[in-house]
């Protein structure tokens, strides 16, 4: 390959991203107004929020119940090495969780299994023409089909973040319990947990709820070329939403420990 | 509707996970048998991991990147809490190479390479691919399974250590830029406090995912059925049973391994 020809397909990415970028931010802004115009056909939200919530609790629990043990188990260790009080390993816990863990891998979670759905249900209803018969009708389709979304995934993602809190902090008090014999009580302590710790954790679920089904409709909506296109949405929908929930998670606590120094 | 309905739902649940779990568990035993003496496609293998490897390779560095910042950024609460700079490159190190650096980047290998391996195979099977090449005698197993299997486990292992390294020198910039670090600080209270234990540690469990994810998306593929609808469905089933493999196998080699 010539130097010439190695310049023009770096242009031409750079150009292809650009332009992917204005979409879809053009697209997350309709979806958001979408929502506001309320233009969905009604029981549509509560039946994106069954698919969300409902059908993702119980993978959730398990992935979540899972982490939890192993980072206790993990930090009890080293703690055991380095000082030998592991009296500080719940309320530490509980707070990193909250700020972090829980909001995060939910959210990668999610963005596995309801990103995916999102941009195969929305991308094999662009393959089929079905998106071009709904603009046809005069409906427009961020506002029919990724606003619900939106919304069901918004409300189920903090739901689902609130549960992965419980579960990861019940599972990991026990096996504490069970591998150093640490006393209940001094694991299920919440007096390290800050007003700060709880905003930062809940910003981040907000926006990374916000963030999956507006890149997985944007991937869904640009499919093309039949079953393969659709799944290749789906494969740039996972990709894209788990890589914008490390993104958000960076960005978020890195203002949070610049701006407001980390809540000391 | 509490009764018939629930109950009925719990039972389909836990046949339906029970016969995947067995389906994977038959497959895999093929595939060892397939490997005893090895029976693979050679230049097969190439291409899936040129494929599944090479190309993967620019979205886990920008991962594991910011992975790196992420950890210094937590690690950096504490320093400030507890005036404790030299425990930084300990605590970002220590949870990159055991937890974070696996896991993450598994997770993002499974999204990006396996359910693309599951769309691939299952649209082979349900278009009768499958059916074409035992036609043939050739055994689809040894043929397309096993090279895929090898080179998933060989590529996310390979990334897993490059991602590693990454994931400190993003750590370590994002040190220097956030907390005014120096860059000596985090290398010593790295290299003093990490043995290579940890290392082999993350290594083995990059290893064990790979395997994982292999075999849940090959699964998927070959066993799918009902058309383009039930390709959809695979690859969706596929990314939720690799994550849970991956965290339950975390939980369990944390448990085993030292």
């Amino acid at each position: 390959m010539s130097l010439a020809s190695r310049i023009e397909g770096l242009g031409a990415a750079v150009l292809r991203s650009g332009r992917s970028g204005i979409r879809l931010a053009l697209i997350g802004a309709a979806s958001l107004r979408g929502v506001a115009e309320r233009d969905y056909p009604k029981g549509e939200v509560a039946r994106q929020m069954y698919i969300v919530g409902n059908k993702s609790v119980l993978f959730i629990a398990i992935t979540m119940g899972f982490l939890g043990m192993v980072m206790v188990i993990q930090s009890g260790h080293q703690l055991n090495r380095v000082t030998g009080d592991l009296t500080q390993l719940g309320p530490q816990f509980l707070k990193l969780f909250i700020q972090e863990f829980a909001p995060t891998i939910t959210a990668l979670m999610l963005a596995t299994r309801v990103g995916a759905g999102i941009a195969a249900e929305v991308g094999s209803m662009k393959v089929t023409e079905q998106i071009d018969a709904l603009r046809l009708s005069g409906i427009t389709p961020t506002s029919y089909l990724i606003a619900p979304r939106l919304v069901a995934c918004l409300v189920m993602g903090i739901i689902l973040t609130i549960i992965a809190i419980v579960v990861a902090f019940t599972a990991g008090g026990i096996s504490a319990w069970s591998v150093f014999g640490l006393n209940p009580t001094a694991f299920f302590d919440s007096s390290m947990v800050r007003a700060y710790d709880v905003v930062i954790g809940f910003t981040k679920a907000f926006s990374y709820s916000l963030a999956i089904p507006i890149i997985s409709g944007f991937c869904g909506l640009e499919a093309r070329g039949g079953s393969e296109g659709v799944g290749t949405a789906t494969t740039s929908a996972v990709i894209g939403s788990s890589f914008a929930v490390l993104l958000l998670d960076f960005i978020i606590s890195g203002i949070g420990l610049t701006v407001f120094g980390g809540g000391v | 509707m509490i009764g018939d309905t629930t109950i009925g739902a719990i039972g389909r649940g836990t046949l339906f996970a029970w016969r995947e779990l067995g389906g994977i568990t038959i497959l895999t035993g093929k595939v060892l048998r397939a490997l005893i003496p090895p029976r693979l496609d050679g230049p097969e293998l190439l291409r899936n991991m040129y494929r599944m490897g090479n190309r993967s390779l620019p979205i886990i560095a920008l991962t594991a990147f910011f992975v790196g910042g992420i950890m210094v950024i937590q690690a950096g609460v504490l320093v400030k809490q507890l005036n404790a700079a030299g425990l930084v490159g300990w605590g970002a190190g220590y949870a990159i190479f055991r937890e974070v650096g696996p896991m993450l980047i598994a997770l993002m290998f499974s999204g990006r390479v396996g359910s693309n391996n599951t769309a691939e195979l299952a649209t082979m099977t349900v278009t009768e691919q499958l059916d074409g090449l035992r036609a043939l005698a050739i055994d689809p197993i040894p043929y397309l399974v096993v090279p895929r299997v090898i080179a998933m486990t060989v590529c996310l292992l390979c990334l897993v250590i490059l991602g590693n390294l990454i994931a400190l020198y993003g750590g370590a910039f994002f040190a220097m830029l956030l907390l005014d670090l120096e860059f000596s600080t985090l290398y010593y209270s790295l290299v003093d406090n990490i043995s290579w234990l940890d290392f082999v540690h993350g290594a083995v469990k990059a290893a064990a995912f790979g395997a994982a994810i292999a075999m849940t998306s090959c699964y998927f593929g070959v066993s799918v059925r009902g058309g383009a609808v039930g390709v959809g469905k695979a690859v969706n089933a596929a990314v939720v049973a690799a994550a849970i493999s991956i965290v339950t196998l975390d939980f369990l080699l944390t448990a085993v391994l030292p």
